[in-house]
């Protein structure tokens, strides 16, 4: 199978790769980078436990392909624990007990702060709207929410 | 009467520590917190292998049940790339929990569709599948036993005709010749006297489907079999030594013993019964045997994760109750048949649990239960979140919101007249331990605002409200035994080992929360990992809400341990009265001599130096052990007297309040309410995470969730699309967690389990709900909107 070169950059770090055509962005990431916080939970996108932030946007690396990655920016957890919104959100997520088992951490923490970086004061609708296609069985998402919630108030000092 | 008072002494004693404690009933973070909110946490898949690793895919029947009439392995075996083609002939050993009744590999006979036939080792995940692709098998269809009462008609086919034969735990009772795997009777008292006395008698029939637990991480397993014979495990295990177990049951052929295997546990992507005993995993062990030296991963998808793993069991229940004027239960009939699939090693058990507790929390005098556990041609049953308890709670607590309806009786009062007491007789015989189901009854009710009639904003919706009760003891055998180790470092930091396994709940913090109480020593600096079996000491599974309880106490003991080897070395070095010493703040004190303060990290590795220049002592290490010495597996196998199975029961009580939309059936839980007696919250932040986590899986059972197969055993539904889980969107409007505390005589300061509980009382209480609202009442889970508006329009129609 003929391969593709790519270039693009995950974390801040630029990448260089031969990939084939049919090689699933999330397979990728995991197996030939060793990068694991995208974790694999349907492989056909209901679950949101893959997702990534490619160019500032979340998407279910389970449904796009490596090729798609070229030219492309590419934060995973790994990357967002630099990031001041995911610190403080981070933060409250650990007071608040948030999480059980922590399957769906990496993907619900990547969509709350897509959500917080473009929206820094949500409604409780809307963060239930912005973590709905991450799914947690644990939980039932409620201590979720209000961390998220909470991190909003403080950002915007209230 | 003598333990009684032994007991309210003892509940007495421990109530008077709860003042001093620093460390236990506090809300703590997590000490795994960072771990899995940095995405620095490693479930099995993220472990590497380097390039060697093999990759396996299964060649699966496409049949329900069927003869195997050949495989024909040769065009896999050629293709490029491909290493091993196993099938059942390499593996004809059976294996299995609480009964061996399977195999690795389906030998002869396939039960149910997605079934392993064969695997395929290759050194690439695509080559596997190519190759499995290739591996022809011929089949001769058999007419499969889809349903469990017509597996009992006398023309029915035999799932396993060689039940006879099949090993199984002394508790069992199966019925050769017959689909009946396993028949738990309980009886108790004149039932049929109880229903003559009775004012009123009322029967009826229940149906509750099969669930599927869907933890967000599939199955996965790596096995290596080394060169030296050395089998190490990496599974994604609530039971890493009950996994190791079963693994010498099914290789002990190949001369695979107990030492020669290891299995090591990650953090787990949870769990809910799921990941207990084994289910694929014994095929990652099969598979690297079979290819000595190298690492061998197998990976479920979805789907498998769906078909080929443990699945709740569906149950047909069916209910007789007497009643008198006054509210009090004469006597109850409870039977259920339960669809117990493919294999029942495990999930028999399940049935065992439901036959010795479907009374509920309830005082009944004139008992018959019969829980049958019925072979069917469907994926096999085993361990769920509730363990049979949300699936016969279901008919019993409609039928009592029912039968209090018949007497003119509120409902609520009619559960607070039966409710169990503290010294009541159990089904079984043996007696109740401390409760506080009254007061959960009382605080739940209070939250809903009980007897309070409310109306929607909107004319189209109607409010409906209910308060059911609860109860679950852990089901497991009665020798189940946990212990623990505890290690000191140089700084005075503290290792934990033990191989309770973190599933979500947050044991590693709990236990690292009783050890700090014990030793003095803030949870900051403490560590406790998941797992490995070479290295932590024995536990038997993660199960049955039972670690807090019972590692919990291992946990304990060693900690008193540690402190007593602490004890004795500072009397031997300073000649002080060990009676004077105590621990505080990382060190030991001296209530005679204020003075006298010596740091953990001063002496718990290196000892103490004497006055000639020697050290006395060297690290300090604690054990503990814990196993419930009182219980008994072994009682009449025609009324189940003479044992005592049940080491406690948790009780507790839940309500909703529920607005219904009379036009589409449209649900909304307005709120959610659950109070659960856990004897002590060790973590009361942690216990209300149980809560909050469970009622919405719970409430999911009920609205939504429901595995569907065709007429030929093919499940339809297995992905999220077409089983949909709760969102976000889906959250309750406000659910309120009421922890109550009676302390548990044995338990660690008094604490008894919860993590499943918090699921077992959702479907009846919005089948409770939705006839309180509307006077329409739904006897099959789930409960759905389509169901309520169907049913509405039926009445209206008439």
């Amino acid at each position: 199978m003929k391969t593709h070169k790519i270039k693009f950059k995950l974390n801040g770090e630029t990448v260089l790769a031969e990939v084939k055509p049919n090689e699933v962005l999330i397979d990728f990431l995991r197996y030939k980078l060793g990068v694991k916080s995208p974790k694999i939970g349907c492989d056909r996108g209901d679950c949101g436990t893959c997702t990534v932030i490619m160019n500032g946007k979340t998407v279910r690396s389970c449904l796009v392909l490596a090729v798609e990655a070229d030219g492309s920016e590419i934060i995973t957890v790994e990357g967002a624990n630099k990031n001041k919104i995911t610190q403080k959100l981070q933060k409250k997520l650990h007071e608040k007990n948030a999480f059980q088992c922590g399957f769906c951490a990496p993907g619900m923490i990547l969509s709350a702060t897509e959500l917080l970086t473009e929206n820094p004061k949500p409604t409780k609708e809307e963060i239930k709207e912005a973590i709905s296609g991450n799914l947690c069985r644990c939980t039932g998402y409620e201590p979720i929410v209000q961390a998220i919630e909470e991190t909003a108030k403080r950002e915007n000092g209230e | 009467m003598k333990t009684k008072i032994k007991e309210k002494k003892q509940i007495k004693e421990i109530k008077k520590t709860y003042s001093e404690l620093d460390a236990v009933g506090k809300n703590l973070n997590r000490i795994d917190g960072w771990e899995k909110i940095t995405a620095a946490a490693k479930y099995t898949d993220d472990l590497e292998f380097g390039p060697a690793l093999l990759y396996a895919a299964i060649v699966e029947s496409p049949y329900a049940f069927a003869k195997i009439k050949k495989i024909d392995t040769s065009e896999a075996v050629k293709l490029d790339g491909v290493v091993r083609v196993v099938t059942g002939k390499d593996f004809p050993y059976k294996f299995g929990l609480y009964m061996k009744d399977r195999y690795v590999f389906a030998r002869d006979v396939v039960r149910f569709v997605g079934e392993q036939v064969a695997a395929v080792v290759a050194k690439t995940p695509e080559i596997a599948l190519k190759a499995a692709s290739l591996v022809k098998v011929d089949y001769e269809e058999m007419t499969p036993v889809l349903d469990p009462v017509k597996a009992l008609e006398k023309n029915s086919p035999l799932v396993h005709k060689d039940l006879k034969n099949y090993p199984h735990v002394p508790w069992f009772f199966p019925k050769p010749d017959t689909n009946i795997a396993h028949w738990r009777k309980t009886r108790k008292g004149d039932w049929e006297k109880g229903f003559k006395e009775a004012d009123v008698v009322f029967e009826d029939t229940y149906y509750v489907p099969r669930y599927a637990h869907c933890a967000i991480e599939p199955h996965s397993v790596i096995g290596l079999y080394d060169d030296s014979g050395r089998l190490t495990m990496w599974t994604s295990s609530q039971s890493p030594f009950t996994q190791r177990n079963v693994f010498v049951g099914a290789l002990e052929p190949f001369g695979i013993k107990h030492k020669d295997i290891r299995v090591i546990s990650t953090y787990i992507g949870g769990g809910f019964g799921g990941k207990a005993g084994v289910s694929m995993e014994i095929i990652g062990a099969a598979l690297a045997v079979s290819c000595k030296g190298r690492p061998i991963k197998v990976l479920w998808n979805r789907a498998q994760e769906f078909y080929n793993t443990y699945q709740r069991q569906g149950v047909v229940t069916k209910i007789k109750m007497g009643v008198k004027k006054d509210g009090k239960i004469t006597a109850l009939e409870y039977t259920l048949y339960w669809d117990a699939g493919a294999y029942v090693e495990y999930g028999a058990n399940v049935v065992n649990a439901a036959g010795l507790s479907s009374s509920g929390p309830y005082r009944i005098d004139n008992l018959k239960i019969d829980s049958m556990c019925i072979y069917t041609n469907l994926p096999p049953g085993g361990p769920y979140r509730g363990f049979g308890y949300s699936e016969f709670l279901f008919g019993l607590e409609s039928h009592i919101d029912r039968i209090a309806e018949k007497i003119n009786m509120d409902p609520v009062k009619f559960r607070k007249i039966n409710a169990i007491k503290e010294g009541d007789t159990l089904p079984y015989g043996a007696h109740m331990n401390p409760t506080g189901i009254q007061e959960a009854i009382d605080k739940v009710s209070k939250e809903i605002r009980w007897g309070v009639k409310e109306k929607s904003k909107d004319k189209n919706k109607e409010i409906g409200k209910s308060v059911v009760c609860f109860w679950k003891s852990p089901a497991m055998p009665p020798n189940a035994s946990s212990s623990a180790f505890i290690k000191f470092n140089e700084d005075g930091s503290l290792n934990i080992l033990v191989s309770g396994m973190e599933i979500g709940q947050g044991l590693l913090t709990v236990m690292a929360q009783i050890a700090s109480e014990i030793l003095k020593v803030p949870i900051s600096k403490i560590r406790v990992e998941t797992p490995d079996t070479d290295r932590n000491p024995y536990e038997w599974q993660t199960v049955g809400s039972h670690v807090t309880w019972g590692c919990g106490n291992a946990v304990k003991r060693a900690a008193i341990d540690a402190r007593e080897k602490i004890f004795d070395l500072v009397q031997r070095v300073y000649c002080l009265d060990r009676s004077d010493l105590y621990l505080e703040d990382e060190s030991v004190r001296c209530k005679t001599n204020p003075n006298f303060k010596l740091k953990f990290s001063d002496f718990v590795i290196n000892g103490i130096q004497a006055e000639d220049h020697t050290f006395k002592g060297g690290p300090i290490m604690g054990v503990g052990m814990f196993m419930p010495e009182f219980a008994s597996a072994i009682g009449d196998p025609e009324t189940g007297q003479g044992g005592h199975p049940n080491v406690h029961y948790t009780t507790g009580a839940a309500g909703v309040i529920l607005e219904i939309d009379k036009e589409t059936g449209k649900m909304k839980i307005k709120k959610a309410v659950l109070a659960v007696d856990c004897g002590k919250a060790i973590n009361p932040d942690l216990v209300k995470g149980q809560i909050v986590g469970g009622m919405l899986q719970g409430f999911a059972t009920v609205l939504y969730e429901d595995m569907r197969f065709d007429q030929n055993g093919r499940l339809l539904n297995p992905n999220f699309s077409d089983y949909k889980i709760p969102t976000a969107k889906d959250m309750p409007e406000e659910v309120v967690p009421i922890i109550v505390e009676t302390p548990q005589p044995d338990g660690p300061f008094g604490a008894r389990g919860v993590g499943e509980h918090t699921m077992i009382p959702c479907a009846p209480l919005i089948a409770n709900a939705v006839y309180n609202a509307l006077g329409v009442r739904i006897k099959s889970m789930p409960v759905t909107k389509e169901k309520v508006a169907l049913s509405l329009l039926k009445e209206k129609k008439s």
